[in-house]
């Protein structure tokens, strides 16, 4: 009986230890669930969620003061992967915060830039490249879309332009199988 | 219990090809491409090349539209390290270089160089290599400016494949299965130019320093088999026939079919000491080592709905109507025409698609030759795609998941395993078109990482920014409160009651008058009266001061610096206040972020009344040294000196006041 006892009790101090020791060593840095929520947001950067940026959005979903259907550029697939993580009901994407558009990349009308730098400084990847009263342009591979930069464009230069399908980025497509009426009149 | 195994173990080192899982045998419709020898095609009236033919990276276009090319000429340079070179398949002229409609499944255009022949088929100087003897290296690496890939229908760049490996290889297997029905265009290869596919097995062993050599054929093409076996001999080389199973010319599978070992999925053959190259690809190696001829054509079985199906060699960017009107023109039903065979092979969007580098085989469709697939009916798991699948997935749970976009779900079940070789539609009793859906989501998931790649360097880019501007703004308030401490000091040297400047601007300008009146009260002997002396005067004070300081009685200092100094400084404050006004009128703020972007007309009259009130009392001040300066005297008494520092501080004053109410307003 005694024996029995001592065997459990050195168990539990044993484990206990065990589970001790692994809290300390295995500690995780920040908040996971931050970082978990902003890897499924687009990185868009754009703000259209209110809140300036997607970290800043993923931490107020994390905090519970924002809704999961806030972001326009993540689209309806977003909002679910989000209810997905977090356990909640999903929502139609929230349409005061605007619609999912197909993704494009600004575009500098180079003869129009008069190079005030203002979109430079409105970029939040800083994809564009320029320096005072020099034309700007934008590195393509770098844009989100976000359409930032479009705004603040005293001589509105900035066009977005959609992303044109070609042989290097195409996608076959889903098989669809046409209904063929088979009765012949 | 052992004993089976080890029976098994022994069957199986006598045997001579080993068959893998799976596979399906399907109608052949090879004799009617295999009758006739290989046809020559006359010169067409264009070649439409496209940059894009193999894979990798887009070549870098070399010529120039107007340009005279010879044949066999340069026109596009491997850009990267996979990528091939294009050349011109014939002399002529670069007609056009812009989009044309490719080859391709999308349909899409892109970017083609468009040549016009001139007729004499002009070859450029050729210069063929010792291969036998040459350094290996310099081969291999010559093999960039060939343009040959892979010619079995992947287009992979052939030098990448004969690059020196980590693990040396052992075995050369030579493609030459062709296991999808209606081609035909390496067993006429073999048939008929069986020398040259031997030289070019030799090539590529010596390259790679392979011992093993072994050409794997399908038991359906019989005189490639005679031929290779009678050309192979005393080589050391084994032509292995193998059954005809549908997809044999995997090469993973003919990998297993000729040396039982099976390739693990993430791993590449080459690993195991195993290198595999198509019978098509030897060839164009030997002809380009031998002769010095980079690719330029190819063997192109042109078959289905034609009156006359035939193999061809096809120049590269051969427009395919041409192809079809040598084989006699498509008979009148052809609906369209298929690039490859008709299981892994895509419908072309037209018929003015130029051949390629991974076109082996046209066929020309019609509604008889293939029949429209009836519409599909619910899976009912009878797992026949299971059988018959060559890598052993499970294509049921491949379809469930493609289907349902659940595509973790469908990498787990190791959906990019799949050779997309269509044995699973094939045999599927309810007609579902399976590899459409798998190449669905294989293209899904690819897109869906290319854009979690560029969410991830979007977000490393943002976050850069962040802390860039957090940084900057540090930077910029030390350096803020350093400056301040600065002028603060001085002011309280000069005895000067203003304020802290608020901006940054300001306070270089506070600074620098602190700096400036600091000068003028430690130089105190130095004459105040410079500003409207004349020249001759000046340069008597210049010579003077120059005798003194060659003297070594003062510091090199012209007195003349100070007034200029003075006025210097007077010039830029009055330049800065113009350009803020300026810039405040445009609205527009710049890079400058101290500029305050609008200043209302009632704030604008203010600092004019500022600026006159400083410029009268500036005036005044300038009377009286006028008056000082009229007596003749270079040196004013004690008395003129103390009313002009008065009236000077009296300026100054009054040009702080109009300064910091400036200030004022701006905040």
């Amino acid at each position: 009986m005694l024996t029995a006892l001592y065997i459990m009790l050195g168990l539990a101090l044993l484990l206990g230890a065990v589970l001790g020791y692994a809290a300390l060593k295995f500690k995780v840095e920040g908040d996971p669930l931050i970082a978990r929520i902003d890897a499924i947001l687009p990185q868009t950067q754009c703000g259209q969620c209110s809140y300036p940026g997607c970290k800043p959005y993923a931490t107020a979903i994390a905090n519970g003061e924002a809704d999961i259907n806030q972001c326009p550029p993540g689209g309806d697939e977003g909002v679910h992967a989000l209810a997905d993580l977090l356990g909640v009901e999903y929502k139609p994407l929230n349409e005061e915060h605007g619609e999912t558009k197909p993704k494009a990349v600004a575009f500098i009308e180079e003869d129009v830039c008069i190079g005030c730098t203002l979109c430079i400084q409105a970029c939040p990847v800083d994809a564009i490249l320029g320096a005072a009263k020099h034309m700007h342009t934008i590195v393509a591979s770098e844009c989100t879309g976000c359409e930032l930069c479009v705004a603040p464009c005293p001589v509105d230069c900035i066009t977005m332009e959609p992303i044109e399908e070609t042989p290097e980025n195409w996608k076959w497509k889903y098989p669809i199988i046409p209904i063929k009426s088979e009765i012949k009149l | 219990m052992n004993a089976p195994i080890n029976i098994a173990g022994l069957l199986k080192k006598t045997k001579d090809v080993f068959n893998f899982h799976g596979g399906v045998r399907l109608p052949e419709h090879k004799a009617q491409s295999n009758q006739l020898p290989i046809g020559q095609l006359p010169l067409p009236d264009q070649l439409v090349l496209p940059l894009r033919q193999h894979i990798g990276i887009m070549p870098k276009v070399r010529v120039a539209v107007g340009d005279h090319v010879l044949k066999g000429q340069l026109i596009a340079e491997a850009e990267g390290s996979v990528s091939a070179a294009i050349h011109a398949p014939t002399s002529g002229t670069i007609a056009a270089i812009a989009d044309a409609v490719l080859p391709h499944p999308s349909g899409l255009p892109d970017r083609c160089i468009t040549i016009t022949p001139d007729g004499n088929d002009t070859w450029i100087e050729r210069h063929p290599q010792d291969w036998r003897k040459g350094d290996v290296n310099t081969l291999v690496n010559s093999l960039r400016l060939s343009g040959i890939v892979g010619l079995g229908g992947a287009a992979f760049p052939t030098q990448i494949k004969l690059r020196s490996t980590r693990s040396p290889i052992h075995t050369l297997v030579i493609n030459a299965a062709e296991c999808e029905p209606y081609i035909t265009c390496d067993d006429m290869l073999m048939r008929e130019r069986y020398d040259q596919v031997v030289h070019g097995i030799e090539v590529a062993q010596r390259l790679l320093a392979a011992k093993n050599i072994m050409i794997g054929i399908e038991d359906n093409k019989p005189e490639a088999i005679k031929a290779m076996q009678a050309a192979v001999e005393n080589t050391g080389i084994q032509v292995k026939v193998v059954p005809t199973v549908y997809p044999s010319g995997d090469a993973r599978r003919l990998v297993y079919l000729v040396l039982g070992k099976e390739v693990p999925q993430n791993k590449r053959s080459t690993e195991f000491g195993v290198q595999v190259f198509n019978v098509a690809t030897v060839l164009a190696l030997y002809r380009y080592f031998e002769f010095g001829e980079p690719a330029i054509s190819r063997i192109v079985s042109m078959t289905g709905n034609v009156n006359q199906a035939q193999n061809f060699e096809v120049l590269f960017g051969t427009p395919l109507r041409h192809l079809v009107k040598a084989a006699g023109g498509a008979k009148a039903d052809t609906s369209h025409y298929i690039m490859g065979g008709p299981m892994m092979g895509f419908n072309l969007p037209s018929e003015d698609v130029p051949i390629t580098k991974s076109a082996n085989c046209i066929i020309a469709a019609s509604s008889t030759l293939f029949e429209p697939p009836p519409p599909s009916m619910p899976c009912i798991r009878c797992s026949r795609c299971a059988d018959a699948c060559p890598v052993s997935l499970q294509p049921q749970e491949l379809y469930w998941f493609a289907k349902s976009d659940n595509f973790e779900k469908a990498q787990d079940y190791n959906l990019f395993d799949c050779i997309e070789c269509g044995a699973c539609s094939y045999v599927c009793p309810s007609d579902i078109p399976l590899v459409q859906y798998y190449r669905y989501a294989k293209s899904e998931v690819i897109a869906l990482d290319k854009a979690q790649e560029a969410a991830d360097l979007a977000r490393e880019r943002n976050e850069f920014r962040l802390a860039r501007i957090e940084r900057e703004k540090q930077e910029r308030t030390a350096k803020h409160a350093a400056r301040a401490q600065g002028a603060k000091v001085a002011k309280a040297a000069g005895n000067s009651g203003s304020k802290p400047a608020a901006t940054d601007k300001q306070a270089a300008i506070a600074a620098a008058i602190a700096r400036a009146k600091v000068q003028k009260e430690t130089d105190s002997a130095a004459p105040k009266n410079t500003t409207e002396m004349s020249a001759a005067t000046k340069a008597e004070i210049a010579e003077t001061d120059s005798r003194r300081v060659a003297a070594g009685l003062t510091e090199e200092k012209s007195p003349a610096a100070d007034g200029d100094k003075q006025a210097k400084i007077v010039a830029a404050i009055a330049r800065a206040k113009a350009q803020k006004a300026d810039v405040s009128k445009m609205s527009v703020s710049g890079d400058d972020k101290t500029t305050k972007p609008v200043v209302d007309a009632d704030k604008q009259a203010k600092i004019d009344a500022a600026i006159k009130q400083a410029k009268v009392a500036k005036a005044e001040a300038g009377k009286e040294k006028t008056s000082g300066n009229n007596d003749g005297q270079l040196m004013v008494d004690a008395e003129k000196q103390a009313k002009i520092d008065a009236a000077i501080k009296r300026a100054k004053a009054a040009k702080f006041a109009a300064l910091t109410a400036k200030n004022k307003e701006d905040n």
